[in-house]
């Protein structure tokens, strides 16, 4: 009785089910060879072959063998052309995989040889007269945050005024340049950014003039077309019926545009322009070459040399002393600052544009 | 517009169209700001090529390394760019490719719009802290496969020793480069698979195809151009980036193909950011001269990719 029913069972599975893989099987597949590696690791570590415990490379070569065994599997059991899509499958996932252990690998080096130096020195002195270890990154950080909030200043007002150009006004052969070359512009490398702020001061100033001012001019070539993008964009998406609506009630069209077009988007662009600032403010090259480095404070933006956060990274690594720890710890943690404050603008940019945006749907 | 409407004539009055002040002086500053934009563009170009020309005719001697000219000396710094831009991309177009399509089509809907996120982090991440990690974690983590690689490969010419016992060639730099350009080629493969014509996939599907035949029926074919076009925007960034390959390659003036050595060609943005500091006279001005260069080079390759991407749709790596 019992057999007939479970055989009867089994032939109506079978003709949906026949020659397929059960439904969890790749994920159970890829946690066993996670697992295996995982144990052929700690083994190679028990057994003192290798010095620390890699995760990295377990995972890594756990995806392989999970890759070389789905396709084996299902090749078996489900013939080629299902093969050949677990096989695509299994090489999509993998790349998604191999590309988050950077990442991973990064954001944990960067907290755990981070954390050594962050302590309330490290935000409280400047590097002068520092040898050996100690001192901290004061000057720096104000540097950046000096350097930057300048460069906000100067693209600001001209991104969203050729966003809002390029929106409400801009017809024909003039806007079309405009918004082919600010894209051209968003791949300029930052490095030709610097040069070009050195030469313009060079120019006037001499070569061996340095000052935060420089920085800032090479940061807002930078920044102006990620601005402009990124306000057109929003712009772009203002509904026409409240233009109309301005206009109809005689309202004059710059007056529509500061009083109805703006505050509705205004979210948005706040969004936009924090983005612009985090993608910036981590920038390097232009700032070793314009601003130069120093080891003191310097709260004047115009005069003299200023020291940056990323500046202070690589000047630390690259000069280090004959003892090289605090140095290097130094910019781990300065590496870890700076990150901190990157991610910081990109999370309070998305939560200002989720939470302050018009809501268009009424519900 | 109302600012340019003429005056009314006596024998049809109209009401007299107003011209506001505030109309005008907003639309100029508007339009100054867009030209401007436009001037900023060529005053760099122009900068640039002023600041250059000593250099340009430059007698032997004058530039550094032992260069006769401006053009031997550029000429390695020109290859190692390009080379480890390419490098860089045979690693990173794969990947970009496998991620953008994971998730715009194979992971779960829900979860999508959080991986995307992911991996716009990593172009969150300052390129000085990539060039750390690369030198301090990545270089030491990967020198023992070098070794292998050379003992047992090294009969190919690419993996010739003797290896370099630092782990900074120019390999690690192509894999650091690599990580920092995925973001941005995939959030381009990304936006153009999402526009793949659902019907056309549906389709696929409905007769019978598999995933796999239903990607490459009908949405590879779709976004061919936007996937060349996200390449080139990768080669843009590949090539201009600096600190990265300045803290983690470590560089002769040389040009050759071998991964694995310690003699590895420098690029054009990590040379400049390694010599500028203590280059004075002529040898400033080569190294503006060598930014020119790369400026014009990435200019072409971005100036290529928007063309190809303009033709499909306004995308842009800014947003």
């Amino acid at each position: 009785m019992s057999v007939a029913v479970r055989s009867s069972r089994a032939t109506t599975s079978n003709t949906l089910t026949a020659g397929k893989l059960p439904k969890g099987a790749p994920w159970g597949l890829l946690i066993v060879s996670w697992a295996i590696f995982v144990g052929i690791f700690l083994l190679l570590k028990a057994s003192g072959t290798t010095a620390d415990f890699n995760i990295v490379g377990a995972l890594f070569f756990g995806t392989i063998l999970f890759d070389v065994l789905i396709v084996v599997i299902s090749m078996v059991v489900e013939g080629g052309r299902k093969a050949k899509d677990r096989l695509v499958t299994s090489l999509v996932t993998t790349a998604f995989i191999v590309t988050l252990l950077p990442l991973v690998s990064l954001i944990y080096t960067v907290i755990s040889r981070g954390v050594a130096r962050f302590d309330a020195n490290y935000f409280s002195e400047s590097m002068r007269n520092v040898i050996g270890a100690g001192g901290g990154a004061l000057h720096a950080i104000v540097g950046t945050l000096e350097i930057t909030a300048f460069a906000a200043l100067i693209s600001i007002p001209i991104g969203l005024l050729t966003s809002i150009y390029l929106v409400e006004y801009g017809r024909g052969r003039l806007a079309r340049a405009i918004t082919f070359f600010v894209d051209v512009m968003t791949g300029i490398p930052s490095i030709v950014a610097g040069l070009f702020a050195f030469a313009l001061f060079s120019l006037f100033l001499g070569p061996a003039f340095r000052a935060g001012v420089v920085g800032s001019i090479a940061l807002s070539v930078l920044m102006i077309p990620v601005v402009v993008r990124s306000s057109e964009e929003i712009l772009k998406i203002v509904p026409n019926e409240l233009r109309e609506a301005s206009f109809a009630l005689g309202v004059p069209k710059w007056l529509t545009i500061l009083k109805i077009v703006l505050p509705t988007s205004i979210a948005g662009l706040t969004t936009g322009v924090m983005l612009a600032i985090s993608r910036v403010i981590g920038e390097t090259a232009p700032l070793l070459l314009t601003t130069g480095f120093t080891t003191s404070m310097n709260y004047d933006l115009f005069n003299d040399r200023m020291m940056t956060l990323p500046v202070f990274v690589y000047t630390q690594y690259a000069n280090q002393g004959p003892d090289a720890t605090p140095f290097v710890e130094r910019a781990w943690t300065g590496a870890l600052v700076l990150i901190l404050i990157v991610m910081a603008l990109n999370l309070l940019a998305r939560l200002i544009g989720k939470i302050f945006s018009p809501k268009l749907s009424r519900r | 517009m109302t600012a340019t409407a003429e005056r009314p004539t006596p024998t049809a009055p109209r009401p007299k169209a107003t011209v506001r002040l505030g109309d005008r002086v907003f639309s100029l500053a508007t339009v100054l700001s867009g030209s401007l934009i436009l001037l900023v563009l060529v005053l760099v170009a122009l900068f640039l090529i002023v600041q250059s020309i000593p250099a340009l005719f430059a007698k032997p001697g004058e530039i550094p390394n032992q260069a006769t000219n401006f053009w031997t000396y550029v000429g390695p710094l020109v290859f190692g760019t390009v080379w480890a831009a390419i490098l860089a991309l045979i690693i990173a177009t794969p990947l970009s490719l496998g991620i953008a399509l994971f998730i715009s089509h194979y992971a779960p809907r829900r979860i999508a719009a959080v991986l995307g996120y992911i991996i716009d982090l990593l172009a969150a991440v300052p390129s000085v802290v990539f060039g750390l990690w690369g030198v301090l974690v990545l270089a030491p983590f990967i020198q023992p496969f070098y070794n292998t690689l050379v003992d047992h490969v090294g009969w190919i010419p690419l993996f010739a020793g003797p290896v370099s016992g630092t782990g900074k060639t120019i390999l690690t730099a192509a894999i650091v480069l690599a990580v920092m350009c995925l973001p941005i080629m995939t959030a381009v493969m990304r936006e153009i698979f999402l526009q793949a014509p659902v019907l056309h996939e549906e389709a696929a599907l409905a007769l019978g195809a598999t995933r796999w035949e239903m990607i490459r029926m009908a949405v590879l074919p779709f976004a061919r151009s936007g996937i060349v076009s996200a390449v080139m925007l990768g080669l843009g960034r590949a090539l201009g980036e600096t600190l990265a390959i300045a803290i983690v390659l470590s560089p002769a003036t040389v040009v050759n193909v071998f991964l694995l050595t310690s003699q590895n060609p420098n690029t054009i943005a990590a040379n400049i950011a390694l010599q500028f500091n203590e280059a004075q006279g002529v040898g400033l001005n080569t190294l503006i001269a060598s930014g020119l260069i790369l400026f014009v080079i990435t200019l072409l390759v971005n100036m290529a990719a928007r063309f190809v991407v303009n033709r499909r749709k306004a995308f842009s790596g800014a947003n």
